[in-house]
């Protein structure tokens, strides 16, 4: 493998591994804000025993989101140095306003949510974590703004003096029309995954049973998780919608890969939920489709037709060519398999986290628990299914724009750092591979281990004027 | 004024932000094995549980500068920003692996009561703390300096082109001064021995620190210097000998504001050798990177400069009110009974 490609990996496996930690952060920072605010609101015991159960949780997993963004930031000018130096004027700026509006927002309050127990008055105190919240909220906003740039590329004029890119519109970068959907869709996605976690988590603590007075709380907080869950995912499937029309708009090849669809379509196009074909999709042998729905997905309507792959790829080649010091490519198809199986395990797993939620709404009305064995695929999918679903949408996203860097005016090949050899690309992706996972290994038995300790019992706590000089710290690490 | 100028300025306010706060955070980390070493097991654990709920609430916050001074100059000046991260490639990877082992330390090391498990960590956070560092003054002396850069704005040297001795000092320095920031932090926060102990080490590091820093000062400024970076070196040497006076005769406010105005005025001498250059070629004059070639438009620039303008003081704000919160002094007497996923306590069951 040479530097490029190699390049590619690590950042596939850097931002997948980071967009682990990114929903759950986003997620469960809006739910635990809600248990703070509850607590002090109602000042029902259940609440704050919740708000610190959970939150525990949340910042366990915080911890390697943070680490790993740091990673990201570096990253672009480590291994992406042409490019960065090609788009810095318009893509530095979002990542810019992201460190100074949204990173000094989510670790300087999450600090203070930390260590307020006892130092800080009880309704600010809640209002530290639903800061955090918004802090992760607007960095999503400027990140997806950076990458909605690289998708439909607005607000800016290539100069050719310079050879770089210069933005000309900052407004018109932050409202791209792919990013007012993406982002959207991405936040609802996330608050999918907060209510699922903390519903398996209460589900599987629930079902233990001990002690026996904590399944009521442990329902209230399953509800919840699942609520949440049921109506983000009514979003996402909304959003998602939007996105495709956006889509098929302005990346019509990345439709027509999401279903390998090789020759444009009649009217009515069908959507294939699984196809078996040659490795190259080229010729399907077994598939079973439903009619019109690729259709309505990329058009919005019944009666037009879906561009192919064979069409778009000759149309491509004929305005791009070969030529120019920026654009190199021989096809300008990304790699299908990947598109089309990404795309489905997405919306596959985003399906059957709602098919959770909805069970799990069914199964604790009015008091019930859930008992049969078939609940442990719940407590362990719930989390996880729609995690991964928002893995395949990134894959499927960034897949599917190749071989473009920036759509239509930078490919992938061209953006990387000349001075770097493979062997140190090599290097470092072995460091993070195995960091990563020894991290990964770690985190996962601190978080079942403090899921296995569940809640801790009810104690008032104190107010910084009950507090004097000698008294020992509410809460220290 | 000129915005690339003005930029200029904002990311060496973006650095001295970064090495006044995040300084005395590795400092304390390093200091891990001195100020965190007790008469038995119990009272080591204790100490370094003190050391750690100092900076507790605040290093994550602190840290956040470094993220800013990177996307500000991508953002401000792509060209430097893609140089330098290519360039300095593996010295980064090394500094990423630190914070990243660091952080979690900071985050894991009271989730367990488990001795082994903090043993481990309390290594991450001597080392993450160590590493950045000295990796920092190593690479930003060599930035001043000048390294091997060609027509195409391309690095062409490796990791061992930025070990050399100058580099090195420059690392040596940043270690000192930050061990010394770092303890007068704890002599300000802490109290009894720990407190007393962090005096009398700053003391001493302080007085190693001034002579590195002086030598290291007058080795850059007799090839580069300027009157004004002669100026931020009297006021960085001045400060640093003041920070050690005032802690003598116990003036800890006095002593940690000493080292931070040393930092501050330590970064300006940097960017003063620096100017106007960003990234001066050791190849050939032609190819350095300059406030001019190197920056973005005007557009960017004044949009960032509203950003900027804007919220740093936002920030400064709540960031500072942080402090505030948590201004109380830490002893070993304050600290609770540990976290212990394993233990299960008596009322839950």
């Amino acid at each position: 493998m040479d530097a490029l490609d190699l390049a590619r990996w690590q950042f596939a496996i850097t931002t997948v591994y980071h967009f682990l930690f990114v929903p759950i952060t986003i997620g469960m920072s809006a739910i635990v804000a809600y248990f703070h605010i509850q607590w002090v609101r109602t000042h029902n015991p259940d609440y704050l025993r919740l708000t610190k159960f959970f939150g525990k949780l949340f910042t366990i997993n915080f911890a390697l989101g943070l680490v790993t963004g740091i990673v990201q930031e570096f990253q672009f000018g480590m291994n992406w140095s042409d490019y960065s130096r090609f788009v810095g004027d318009i893509f530095g700026a979002p990542l810019a306003f992201e460190a100074l509006l949204a990173f000094f927002l989510e670790s300087t309050f999450l600090g203070l949510w930390i260590f307020g127990w006892g130092k800080l008055p009880e309704k600010l105190h809640a209002l530290t974590m639903l800061l955090v919240h918004i802090g992760t909220v607007f960095s999503a906003y400027f990140i997806l703004a950076a990458n909605s740039f690289m998708q439909n590329p607005v607000g800016y004029e290539y100069n050719p003096a310079t050879g770089r890119a210069e933005m000309t519109d900052f407004l018109a970068v932050l409202t791209n029309k792919v990013q007012l959907v993406t982002f959207p869709h991405v936040i609802t996605s996330a608050y999918m995954v907060g209510g699922a976690v903390i519903m398996g988590v209460s589900i599987w603590l629930m079902r233990r049973g001990t002690p026996a007075a904590d399944v009521a709380m442990y329902r209230k907080s399953a509800r919840i998780g699942a609520i949440v869950t049921l109506v983000a995912s009514l979003g996402v499937i909304v959003t998602g919608d939007l996105q495709g029309k956006i889509m098929t708009e302005v990346q019509p090849m990345k439709m027509a890969a999401a279903e390998a669809l090789y020759e444009t379509s009649e009217s009515c196009a069908p959507f294939s939920i699984f196809t078996i074909g040659t490795p190259d999709g080229a010729a399907e042998k077994f598939a079973v489709t439903v009619p019109c729905v690729l259709g309505y997905m990329a058009t919005g309507s019944f009666d037009k037709p879906v561009e192919g792959i064979n069409p778009l790829r000759e149309r491509l080649i004929a305005e791009y060519g070969n030529g120019s010091e920026l654009v190199k490519d021989a096809t300008y198809t990304p790699y299908i398999p990947v598109t089309y199986w990404s795309f489905r395990f997405m919306m596959g797993l985003g399906f059957v986290t709602m098919a959770m939620a909805a069970a799990v709404l069914w199964a604790t009305r009015k008091g019930g628990t859930p008992r049969s064995t078939w609940w442990t695929l719940v407590i362990f999918g719930a989390p996880l299914a729609p995690v991964f679903a928002n893995s395949f949408g990134w894959i499927f996203t960034e897949i599917g724009r190749q071989p473009w860097l920036v759509y239509g005016v930078m490919t992938t090949a061209t953006g990387v750092s000349p001075s770097v050899s493979s062997a140190e690309v090599l290097i470092s992706m072995i460091v993070y591979t195995l960091l990563y996972a020894a991290l990964a290994v770690v985190e996962i038995k601190l978080f079942t281990d403090y899921v296995k300790k569940g809640a801790e019992p009810f104690e008032q706590p104190k107010t910084p004027d009950e507090l004097s000089e000698d008294s020992p710290l509410q809460f220290a690490y | 004024m000129d915005l690339a100028l003005i930029w200029f300025l904002l990311i060496a306010v973006l650095w001295t932000g970064y090495f006044v706060l995040e300084g005395f955070d590795f400092g304390v980390g390093m200091l891990w094995p001195i100020l965190g070493k007790g008469v038995d097991a119990q009272d080591t654990e204790k100490r370094r549980r003190v050391l750690l709920n100092t900076i507790g609430p605040v290093w994550d916050g602190n840290e956040v500068w470094v993220l800013t001074a990177g996307g500000a100059t991508f953002a401000a000046f792509p060209h430097w920003y893609a140089t330098l991260f290519s360039g300095f490639y593996l010295p980064l990877l090394l500094i990423l692996v630190a914070l990243i082992v660091r952080n979690m330390g900071f985050d894991y090391r009271g989730k367990r009561a488990d001795a082994t498990w903090k043993a481990n960590w309390d290594k991450a956070i001597m080392i993450g703390s160590f590493l950045p560092a000295l990796l920092w003054g190593v690479a930003l002396t060599n930035i001043v300096r000048g390294v091997p850069i060609d027509a195409d704005m391309e690095f062409t040297g490796n990791l061992f082109t930025l070990l050399n001795p100058v580099g090195l000092l420059g690392g040596l320095v940043f270690v000192a001064l930050f061990l010394t920031h770092g303890a007068y932090f704890v002599a300000l926060k802490t109290d009894g021995p720990i407190r007393a102990e962090a005096r009398a080490f700053a003391t001493k590091s302080g007085l190693v620190t001034a002579v590195l820093a002086v030598v290291l000062l007058l080795v850059l400024g007799l090839r580069d210097g300027s009157i004004w970076s002669w100026l931020t070196t009297a006021v960085a040497a001045l400060a640093l000998l003041g920070s050690i006076a005032a802690n003598a005769r116990g003036k800890e406010g006095m002593a940690f504001t000493g080292t931070a105005i040393t930092i501050a005025a330590a970064v300006a001498t940097y960017f003063f050798l620096l100017y106007p250059n960003v990234m001066p070629s050791s190849t050939n004059p032609a190819f350095s990177l300059t406030i001019e070639n190197a920056s973005s438009t005007d557009y960017t620039l004044k949009i960032m400069t509203v950003a900027a303008l804007v919220f740093t003081p936002v920030v400064l704000l709540y960031q500072g009110w942080t402090y505030w919160v948590f201004r109380k002094r830490i002893t070993t007497e304050h600290i609770p009974a540990p976290q212990d996923p394993g233990r299960i306590s008596a009322g839950t069951l």
